[in-house]
């Protein structure tokens, strides 16, 4: 048989080897190919990627809602209105007073306490009930979404592209460069960092930021975007720099240098492709960490301030009446929580997709 | 050993001077309001707001009034000194700062030093029985908790655990807010303090659970793991000597700096929600009154800790891998 075989050998079966080779038999996949095909298979990853992605849709309807089903503006007060639930007038906040309970006790009613949630028994209106001032919560809680998402995501990428670009110029150049930007990296990170954010999130709102070519007004989302997107820097720049000094030491950025590639060209085009899914897996969790800081932020009044609405001023507004209203306080917490944990869960997904080997999981 | 010492010393020197400077500068060249129109007040006549503008010197050059706010910083550090106007004093209630901040230093110990022990013990513990039973059930549930755990705002969960369980409802099994001094009544103390050191450690559990997760399941690969196990040890043994002592690594890094961090104004929200009228809580209120001598003490006080426990973070470096030497 052996010899059969041998002799079978022709100008056709080198051909056919050929086209093996070159068939779809080995294919080359790159590197991002190879990650869709882990991230695809991770049903988890994938569940909280939709979930956040239906929040960001549900936000962004936040016109629609108001005007079709909710028929009031976010910033619209109904301070002394009535609404109509199962044929009769409800106060949208309390009237006070005293009224009997269904055994015939004394209840007490404060006065200025806002209806709890109506669900749909209201007809769309005061779904997740009313705030302090009469406005629609669910109405608020939408376009609160917009303003913290905004921020969120803004800040994270103000922060990832300017420490990306310290961390090149500090990692590559190395020596002076990389000392002066160290340096200015462990005064930024020498901060108390929710109190440096405060303490210029006080003092913009009273003045506005004067930018030379624009002035941004005080309550202004640009301000807490920026805050909040600049003091986390050193916090970003320094893992990459550590990266970035690690692969500098590789054949290949040597290989690129001997072959006369520019300085822009070894940063950009070899160096920025390795770093780049790192910078992904970043992304998402930085966008998860900065809208849990500006909720903070407007939780004490340096963030987005009143009448805006974002998910930390509803909280805030909430916290004054946990006793009667608990629920003003509940439902912005959620939406964050869901949010930031789609964020989270997403973001290790990609990252165990991208880098399946990462040495420090964080 | 020395080399280090003076190296870190001197940058420490540096990167606080220059911490004082830019909250002087935020203060002053953002455009915030007049410092004198607020000590004024609303009613105040022109003449009022020039008269103090020259009592607290703010007509002088910036560098100027630089100076003066820091020796009178530098003053009310040195103990038993006391002068009217050589102190550090608050700009809207004439308050000495360095002893509002003495004031509140017990009450911000306390919360960050309960909670710290809390969450590094259970954050270890959370990671190592995570990856010993990796892919098992327990895993499953401390991964999906740990990740829960870091997606909630501190405040918003100390609002609700607050009011759930310490605010009069049929649950409360804590009393409400409020700081009792250790040295007056150590049972109520920890009682007061009890909700507050889990609210703010409930983060960091999820957060150290899942590095110390990490860093032991890379730790089990190495060869040494191997060799103790070949050799004989009882595997406790080889878990507790090699395996969790080389983990703890990351972990300890973390644990210095977020301690620092949270001391030096970490813990502000938690304190502002628990009303424990500790130093972040001092912090806040004078945030929103913009009140400079408060928050440039506040701020050198929190930056103070977050240097000291960088340079102590990398002795315990060395200590627990002795490859890494200080030089």
């Amino acid at each position: 048989m052996a010899t059969t075989e041998t002799s079978d050998f022709s100008l056709d079966t080198a051909s056919v080897l050929a086209a093996e080779e070159s068939g779809t038999e080995i294919v080359g996949r790159s590197p991002w190919a190879l990650a869709w095909r882990r991230l695809r298979r991770n049903y988890v990853a994938l569940g909280f990627l939709v979930l956040f992605i239906l929040i960001v849709v549900c936000c962004a309807m936040a016109p629609l809602y108001a005007h079709h089903v909710a028929h009031t503006g976010p910033n619209d007060n109904h301070v002394a209105d009535t609404f109509t639930r199962n044929g009769k007038q409800v106060n949208v906040l309390s009237a006070g007073g005293i009224t009997k309970g269904p055994n015939g006790e004394t209840i007490l009613v404060p006065a200025g306490d806002p209806v709890g949630p109506q669900w749909f028994s209201a007809g769309g209106k005061f779904v997740l009930g009313a705030d302090l001032n009469g406005r629609d919560v669910a109405v608020r809680l939408l376009y609160g979404g917009i303003n913290s998402l905004k921020i969120g995501i803004g800040s994270a990428l103000i922060c990832v592209f300017f420490a990306t670009v310290l961390a090149l110029l500090a990692g590559y150049f190395g020596g002076a460069t990389d000392t002066v930007l160290s340096r200015l990296f462990d005064v930024i990170w020498a901060f108390p960092v929710f109190l440096l954010a405060i303490a210029l999130g006080t003092a913009l709102q009273l003045g506005g930021l004067p930018l030379g070519f624009a002035t941004l007004h005080g309550n202004s989302l640009w301000i807490p975007t920026l805050i909040i997107g600049i003091v986390l820097i050193p916090y970003v720049a320094r893992p990459i720099r550590g990266q970035i000094l690690a692969l500098r030491e590789k054949e290949f950025i040597e290989a690129a240098i001997a072959q006369g590639a520019s300085t822009p060209r070894v940063m950009f085009r070899e160096l920025l492709p390795n770093i780049a899914s790192t910078l992904l897996v970043l992304f998402t969790l930085i966008v998860a960490n900065n809208i849990l800081f500006e909720a903070g932020l407007s939780f004490v009044g340096a963030g987005v301030r009143d009448p805006d609405p974002s998910w930390g001023n509803i909280i805030q507004q909430g916290s004054t009446r946990l006793q009667t209203a608990p629920s003003l306080a509940l439902v912005p917490g959620i939406a964050i929580v869901l949010t930031v944990l789609a964020l989270n869960i997403f973001g290790d997904g990609l990252r165990d997709a991208l880098d399946p080997r990462a040495k420090v999981k964080v | 050993m020395a080399a280090f010492a003076v190296r870190r010393l001197l940058g420490a020197i540096i990167v606080l001077t220059v911490v004082s400077f830019v909250v002087f500068a935020i203060f002053i060249l953002i455009p915030g309001g007049d410092p004198a129109q607020r000590i004024a007040g609303r009613t105040a006549t022109q003449q009022n707001i020039e008269n103090i503008r020259k009592a607290w010197g703010f007509d002088q050059a910036w560098y100027v009034q630089y100076g003066e706010m820091m020796k009178k910083l530098f003053n009310s550090l040195r103990p038993g000194y006391t002068s009217t106007y050589g102190e550090l004093r608050s700009f809207t209630n004439q308050t000495n700062v360095v002893d509002q901040i003495r004031a509140g230093i017990p009450a911000t110990f306390s919360l960050v030093i309960g909670a710290g022990i809390i969450w590094f013990v259970c954050g270890v513990l959370v990671g190592v029985i995570a990856a010993v039973t990796q892919g098992r059930w327990t895993d499953r549930t401390i991964t999906i908790a740990a990740l829960v755990g870091i997606s909630m705002p501190v405040f918003w969960l100390g609002l609700l655990s607050r009011y759930v369980l310490a605010e009069g409802h049929p649950l409360t099994i804590f009393p409400d807010s409020g700081y009792v001094p250790l040295t007056q009544d150590p049972i109520q103390w920890g009682y007061h303090l009890l909700l507050p050191w889990l609210v703010l450690s409930i983060l960091f559990i999820g957060f150290y659970g899942r590095v110390m997760r990490s860093s032991v399941l890379d730790t089990i690969n190495e060869d040494y793991v191997r060799t103790a196990r070949a050799k004989g040890l009882a595997p406790r043994r080889v878990l507790r000597r090699h395996v969790v002592r080389n983990s703890l690594i990351p972990v300890v890094t973390l644990f210095g700096l977020d301690f620092a961090a949270t001391i030096g104004g970490g813990a502000i929200l938690t304190e502002y929600v628990f009303q424990l009228n500790g130093v972040g809580q001092y912090a806040a209120d004078n945030v929103s009154r913009l009140d400079l001598p408060p928050i440039m003490g506040v701020t050198l006080f929190g930056a103070f800790f977050i240097v000291l426990f960088s340079a102590l973070v990398d002795l315990a470096y060395a200590w627990l891998d002795p490859r890494i030497r200080p030089t």
